[in-house]
């Protein structure tokens, strides 16, 4: 079984380490993972208006390119994550949405939704389980107490997203502790960083970042691990940096022994 | 436009059955932005209910909704004040010379740590 895999503009630009590390992981673990070829920026946020077809359709067109392969298509930026699963759910149940994108497109067959889309975490948990994981792992970080940062937008919403509990989610933990470290569940773990806000308006990310990176710290964290580049700049440049933060590939990468490579 | 046409646009893009508001303020409690905004997401229900459209389309909140979907998470009769905010500022974004930011403007506000994303994101939600 093959995992399309789509990256998205930020991993081949200022998050290309969160896309390195994911790649040689994926290699570790056996995974058949192939990039989409001559694949468009998602839209980087899910347009909520009803009427938006548009700004969705670089969305369609992945997710019929993922349809034609295996029909797994993978994500790893939970921006891209999130529109991407948001506009296949229009695809399937938003009649409206769903004939001008395909009046638009021309596609050879209509698209309605058929792709299955696939983050990265849930390919671990749903297709490699964590017990296969641990068994892989040749460094287990022993004693690093890590707290997940899940933000908004793989959670949120969650009738669609459909993730994990948007309240009490679990799946960063088990993944810390699948890879031998000791998760920290702190209370910010699943509140908004300030996104995009902190083009205009940085001082409400600031808040919003040391808010949670204060949060994790005081729980006893060593660092916090995220999923999202624009999360890791805002904890990272707008927030004081009382723990580090990090992408959750570059520790799985350590843990499997395979960073330095 | 008429100020009529307007509103029930709104409501339409909005996609969410503001009536159905049992004006709990769960929303409200919820918010991340709360403390940044004039007009706060319960407020905005209430407000579109009854066709208060001027005063949303002028209200700073627009510009600081986070989009996180936290109210839309908690509300317990399925309204989504996220998706209310949205469609007021499309409305705004969407009439002409009213884009919150422009391409010129960019160059002052960005370094080489700023990704991609963040570019993205603001311009698709702040500029038509």
């Amino acid at each position: 079984m093959r995992f399309s895999y789509y990256p998205g503009c930020t991993l081949k630009t200022k998050a290309k380490e969160l896309n390195n590390y994911a790649l040689k992981c994926v290699e570790a673990l056996g995974l058949d993972v192939k990039e989409i070829e001559e694949w468009q920026c998602c839209g980087a946020v899910y347009p909520q208006a009803r009427d938006e077809i548009a700004t969705k359709l670089s969305a369609v067109r992945t997710l019929n390119y993922a349809k034609g392969e295996d029909g797994k298509l993978l994500t790893l930026c939970s921006a891209c994550h999130n529109v991407l699963k948001r506009v296949n759910e229009d695809m399937i149940s938003d009649a409206n949405v769903r004939l001008k994108a395909n009046n638009y497109l021309q596609l050879e067959e209509e698209y309605a939704g058929e792709t299955e889309v696939i983050h990265y975490l849930e390919m671990l948990r749903d297709y490699v389980g964590w017990d296969n994981l641990k068994a892989k792992v040749v460094n287990p970080l022993k004693g690093v107490k890590i707290g997940a940062y899940y933000g908004c937008l793989l959670l949120r919403p969650s009738k669609v997203m459909a993730f994990d509990n948007p309240e009490n989610p679990t799946i960063i933990e088990d993944f810390i502790k699948a890879i031998g470290a000791t998760p920290v569940v702190y209370p910010y773990r699943n509140e908004c960083c300030g996104a995009y806000v902190s083009l205009d308006e940085p001082a409400i990310s600031k808040k919003k970042s040391n808010a949670i990176l204060d949060s994790a710290s005081a729980n006893g964290a060593d660092m916090v691990i995220t999923a999202c580049p624009l999360c890791m700049y805002n904890l990272k440049h707008m927030g004081d940096s009382v723990v580090d933060v990090k992408y959750f590939t570059e520790i799985l990468a350590e843990a499997l022994g395979v960073k330095e490579d | 436009m008429e100020d009529k046409y307007l509103l029930s646009d709104v409501k339409r893009y909005s996609g969410t059955d503001t009536s159905a508001c049992m004006r709990c303020g769960k929303c409200s409690g919820r918010c991340p932005a709360y403390n940044d905004m004039d007009i706060k997401p319960h407020q905005f229900v209430t407000l579109i209910e009854r066709g208060d459209i001027e005063k949303l389309m002028q209200s700073k909140s627009i510009w600081t909704c986070l989009s996180c979907m936290a109210c839309v998470e908690r509300c317990p009769r399925n309204v989504a004040p996220a998706q209310v905010i949205e469609a007021v500022r499309d409305a705004v974004v969407r009439q002409q010379y009213a884009n919150k930011i422009k391409a010129e403007d960019i160059p002052a506000k960005i370094d080489e740590t700023i990704p991609q994303q963040l570019l993205v994101s603001a311009f698709r939600k702040y500029n038509k």
